[in-house]
């Protein structure tokens, strides 16, 4: 399909007004996810990565709030065959539990969480439960449901659909459970799938199954998948753009090929060189090597640093700059967005913060 | 020395005996019903496991969630009593000795030479003592150091792993994951031992705190002449820090070799799989990857014969009926499978 | 990293958020007491609670002193006597420092109920620090100054302030004296409980096996049988002509016997789930003896755990007595407990004309809801590790 764009985030805060303090858990997230591509945002526990996401459904926890910023939905409306509008919501604008959010929450963008066990209901079979969501947003009754249902489990690749229909959640595995989740996110066909860390309560082999069965479902349903996860090994199978979150802020964002070739933020840098590579390990032939670290650790969620906030970990890290002035957001080529000092002289297109 | 078992075979007899050589380990849990707890069947854990460990190396041994690999490291400690089997340590005091019949005063002295550190930075830490108490828990419970000498070696212990001594009088409360496991090394370190079963100690850290526990690691094993028991799931992980690695399935030990050999020319299509799925930090496309079918077998109720050939691509009938034994193939390299030696497998590819 | 490990890293960033800037370092040093007791003190429905219930105490335990009258001291003159009127104005319109006025008692003619008319001329003053009945302070020390009254000896007006009951004794004296056994009775079941509960419990939890099955199968008997009809059967077979401090006794024996099986239950739980804990098992590895374990390691972990239960248990105590009581076969005169006050309410004719007499009934309600709010803070505050 096209490049249309799907959803759009702009200038996002979500802070945590807690007893304690606030927490900027998202402070100023801008993203585009386009139609039928997968964008991956990639960060350490406590950067905001799942927040956004949260926000993007009007699903923020209390305290939590959105403080500021935009999120549009482009929503897609058939009228025949060829003929389609387009209608535009302003989900920042919508209530959390007005019917407007709820028609968009589960019918046109739904969530995949790390914990299969924490979506589902233990009491009612994996099937009653895709049957519920599915009739709660199509015109359909209890016969046709439960058909689709089976249908749709067998397309996640469960062995024996029909038999799955009618298990209870605590009878599969952990995997096959991952599978009935994602069978019933995608029940109402969805355009946009978010996915927070789907894999990493998995083993690798299970892991690659799914990995596998997401990638084959989005283009069968074409529909776009908003990737979560810490693991860059996953985020470099699954995505087609990465954004890389620290500290509530995104601070590089690219095609995946250019993030993992071609890093321009010390940060993604860091991060790429402190995780062991296969190939390296491999080419070492036994050889021991050190890690290259970050040093220190991701500071108090609480704590509002001046100018760049990776500027305590920052290797190339410029006295009076980073730690004076917020980075702007560079483009330093094309499609290729980085939040940074270093870049400022070579920048294509510059653009105030 | 004892009698051989095909395990410790002529490439490995070398002048120095392995650290720890495991033999035919087994642990089973009772499943019980009922008022009167019959015992109804068993799960076999850990179902017969031979390996062993060389003097400073790191053994990985790595396997999907619930195949038995932490239950294998807690048992060469006896932190939970194996069913069968034997676990022969080189005591530096003692000598060679079979932790596994070891009881009351001499398993204390043992374990102090055999340590073990956590996965969950939390939970491993009594939230209710100060860091001179958790570090020094072993020295003063093992008779090595009380007093003035107890707070002057857990000091020298925190600084080892890279903390102030000044923390000592700290609650856990106020380090971070990565600080917690930084002290729970400290407190596995503080008997000054041989030998460290390291239970998944990076999982539950953020990647650039992972890198600083797997550099200490590294420091610390070349300046204390440690040996390492390295459990982990993952495999970039296990990859990086080990000479040689150990893979399991289902309580079950299916290949022991070195770490260069086995990932990129394993030898038991359950190894070949794992390699395959490894999501690797590169979006170069590459070759489809293996997939497995169906699930992991119960370990209360594995199949006949060998345990993966339910879901193995290359099974024969052969596999169904008769279980494979473990065999070293090749100097070194140990497999679990009828077919190992006609099998051109693919491990990971170098693309270096 | 899973889910719940973050939440534990945020759990503890966000109490390092509880105490100022500059006071990390103590922070980082407090013990469990301490950060429980920071804990705590977030609570501010807990902190009056605790307040109040340490007022109640006082009372209780400075019975004699703060009562205005001996509470067995029959004021024949002023029998049912209503609240007194506390006034700083008098007729004439000035003010004074409180004051009563005194009182002429008179009868109804039809029903021979005594009536009670004000005598605006003459002024009694309250005062604090007054000489009244003499009374031994815990049945030691002699005196006869009281907090507060009426002074100006036999002649002057006595102070009701929640008036008298159909013999003639002063309510609130009577409710500051009940307190003394009506608040006791919780505290020292509980410390039964505790006991029970901390063995039968420890024992089960720890021992396992058939032992647990044998002691969870009785918790759950005892659980399971209705609880006024069974504090009834066992009340009424206490002697009658056994003393009341025996009686007083027994009762609070009966009381605690539902206590405890809570107790056990909690104590048995944690005891299992911490056997699990990696620490148990790193301190097992570092050679640590099995009871410097349970000691070290086990107890202080789920000590909070018990105070929370035992905080939760008193409320029931208290109305466990209050109703033993007033149904005649808990405590019975002369000890003065409030449900043995509430007895005289029985006669609905008493509570219709002498409404004052159901004094106790707040002042029970009053306690039990401190409690509550107590336990609930406590609650919150008991394990400040986790959420």
């Amino acid at each position: 399909m096209s490049d249309h764009v799907l959803a759009e985030i702009k200038n996002l805060h979500t802070y945590f007004y807690l007893a304690e303090g606030v927490v900027r858990a998202v402070d100023g997230v801008d993203l585009t996810i386009k139609a039928g591509r997968t964008l991956g945002i990639v960060g350490e526990s406590g950067c905001g990565k799942s927040i956004t996401a949260l926000s993007l459904m009007q699903l923020v926890p209390s305290p939590g709030k959105i403080k500021e910023g935009e999120i549009t939905y482009y929503q897609t409306i058939h009228k025949t065959e060829s003929a389609s509008t387009s209608n535009v919501i302003e989900i920042t604008k919508l209530k959390p539990n007005s019917r407007a959010m709820r028609a968009i929450r589960g019918n046109q963008i739904s969530m995949v969480f790390q914990e299969p066990m924490a979506a589902m209901l233990p009491v009612r079979t994996v099937g009653a439960q895709i049957m519920e969501a599915i009739m709660l947003h199509q015109q359909v009754n209890k016969a046709e449901a439960r058909e689709r249902a089976i249908d749709i489990l067998a397309r996640a690749k469960l062995p024996n659909a029909d038999r799955i229909v009618d298990t209870y959640p605590f009878q599969l595995s952990g995997g096959m459970r991952q599978r009935a989740v994602i069978a019933m996110a995608l029940s109402c066909n969805p355009n946009l799938l978010i996915a927070d860390e789907p894999t990493t309560a998995l083993d690798v082999t299970t892991e690659a199954q799914i990995l596998d069965l997401m990638r084959e479902l989005q283009q069968q349903y074409n529909m776009a998948i908003m990737y979560i996860t810490h693991n860059l090994g996953v985020i470099a199978e699954m995505a087609q753009e990465v954004a890389v979150m620290y500290m509530g802020k995104i601070v590089e964002q690219t095609d995946v090929a250019s993030i993992f070739r071609n890093p321009l933020h010390p940060y993604t840098q860091a991060l790429l060189r402190s995780i062991p590579q296969l190939d390296d390990v491999m080419a070492r032939a036994g050889q021991k090597k050190r890690l290259e670290t970050i040093r220190g650790m991701v500071p108090d969620p609480y704590s509002v640093l001046p100018g760049c906030s990776f500027h305590p970990r920052c290797p190339q890290f410029m006295e009076g700059v980073c730690n004076e002035v917020e980075p702007a957001v560079i483009e330093v080529e094309p499609g290729h967005i980085v939040r940074c000092h270093l870049y400022a002289s070579r920048t294509t297109k510059a653009r105030a913060n | 020395m004892t009698e051989q078992t095909n395990i410790h075979s002529a490439s490995q007899m070398q002048a120095q005996p392995p650290l720890l050589e495991v033999k035919a380990l087994k642990k089973y849990f009772p499943i019980q019903r009922g008022f009167f707890k019959r015992v109804v069947g068993h799960v076999k854990a850990v179902d017969g496991v031979d390996f062993y460990v060389n003097e400073g190396e790191t053994l990985g041994l790595v396997g999907e969630s619930g195949c038995g690999k932490t239950t294998t490291g807690r048992c060469i400690l006896k932190a939970i009593a194996p069913s069968s089997g034997e676990v022969w340590f080189q005591d530096p005091q003692i000598g060679r000795i079979n932790v596994a019949e070891l009881e009351h005063e001499q398993l204390i002295q043992v374990r102090r030479n055999m340590r073990m550190i956590f996965q969950d930075p939390y939970a491993s830490l009594n939230p209710r003592m100060t860091l001179l108490e958790i570090v020094g828990a072993p020295l003063r419970a093992m008779n090595i150091a009380q007093g003035k000498e107890l707070e002057d070696r857990v000091a020298e212990m925190l600084r080892r792993v890279g903390l102030r001594p000044e923390y000592m009088r700290r609650y856990p409360h106020a380090f971070s994951g990565g600080q917690r496991q930084r002290i729970g090394l400290a407190r596995a370190l503080a008997p000054n031992p041989k030998f460290l079963v390291c239970d998944e100690p990076v999982s539950a850290l953020d990647v650039s705190v992972q890198a600083q526990i797997l550099n200490l690691l590294q420091e610390l094993q070349e300046e204390m002449g440690l040996t390492y028991l390295f459990v982990a799931h993952d495999l970039s992980v296990v990859a990086h820090i080990s000479e040689r690695v150990a893979v399991m399935y289902v309580g079950k030990m299916v290949e022991m070799a070195t770490t260069h050999e086995l990932f990129m020319a394993p030898k038991h299509p359950y190894t070949e799989a794992l390699m395959s799925a490894i999501p690797r930090p590169d979006p170069t496309p590459r070759e489809k990857r293996i997939l497995l079918t169906g699930e992991v077998a119960n370990p209360a109720n594995p199949p006949s014969g060998c345990y993966f050939h339910p879901r193995c691509r290359y099974v024969k009938d052969i596999c169904k009926t008769e279980e494979p034994a473990f065999e070293e193939i090749s100097p070194g390299h140990f497999v679990k499978c009828h077919r190992a030696a006609e099998l051109n497998l693919s491990g990971v590819r170098n693309l270096a | 990293m899973s889910k719940k490990t973050l939440q534990k890293k945020q759990l503890g960033r966000k109490t390092r958020r509880q105490i100022p800037e500059g006071q990390e370092e103590e922070f980082y040093r407090a013990g469990q007491w301490q950060l429980v007791w920071w804990k705590f003190r977030r609570h501010k429905l807990a902190q009056i609670a605790m307040v109040v219930l340490g007022i109640l105490y006082f009372i209780a335990i400075f019975a004699e002193f703060v009562s205005p009258h001996d509470p067995l001291h029959r004021f024949k003159d002023y029998l049912s006597f209503p609240p007194t009127a506390i006034h700083i104005r008098d007729a004439e319109g000035r003010f004074h420092t409180p004051f009563v006025y005194g009182m002429k008692m008179g009868r109804d003619p039809n029903t021979f109920r005594p009536i009670y008319e004000e005598n605006s001329s003459i002024i009694y003053p309250i005062g604090l620090f007054v000489r009244g009945d003499p009374y031994k302070l815990w049945g030691l020390i002699p005196s006869d100054v009281h907090l507060f009254g009426v002074g100006g000896g036999d002649e002057a007006m006595p102070l009701f302030l929640m008036g008298t009951d159909t013999i003639g004794r002063d309510v609130l004296s009577r409710i500051f004296y009940g307190a003394r056994i009506s608040l006791s009775v919780g505290l020292i079941g509980v410390a039964i409980s505790f006991v029970l509960g901390l063995l039968l419990g420890g024992i089960s939890g720890f021992f396992g096996g058939v032992v647990d099955e044998i002691i969870q199968r009785v918790i759950e008997v005892i659980t399971t049988l209705p609880t006024i009809p069974l504090f009834m059967a066992l009340a009424a077979a206490l002697p009658r002509e056994w003393p009341q401090l025996r009686i007083y006794f027994a009762t609070t024996l009966i009381l605690s016997i539902l206590g405890w099986t809570g107790l056990a239950r909690t104590v048995r739980g944690r005891l299992l789930s911490m056997r699990e804990e990696d620490f148990v098992l790193a301190a097992r590895l570092d050679g640590e003896s099995e009871a410097a374990i349970i000691a070290r390691y086990m107890i202080p972990g789920f000590l909070s755990y018990i105070i929370v239960s035992l905080t939760g248990s008193l409320p029931g105590m208290i109305l466990g007595e209050t109703s033993l009581s007033f149904l005649g076969i808990g405590l019975n005169p002369p000890t003065i407990s409030w449900g043995v006050m509430l007895q005289d309410a029985q006669d609905i004719m008493n509570v219709a004309h002498y409404p004052w007499i159901l004094w106790p009934v707040p002042v029970v309600v009053l306690a039990v809801l401190m409690f509550n709010f107590l336990g609930d803070g406590l609650r919150d505050a008991a394990d400040p590790y986790v959420s």
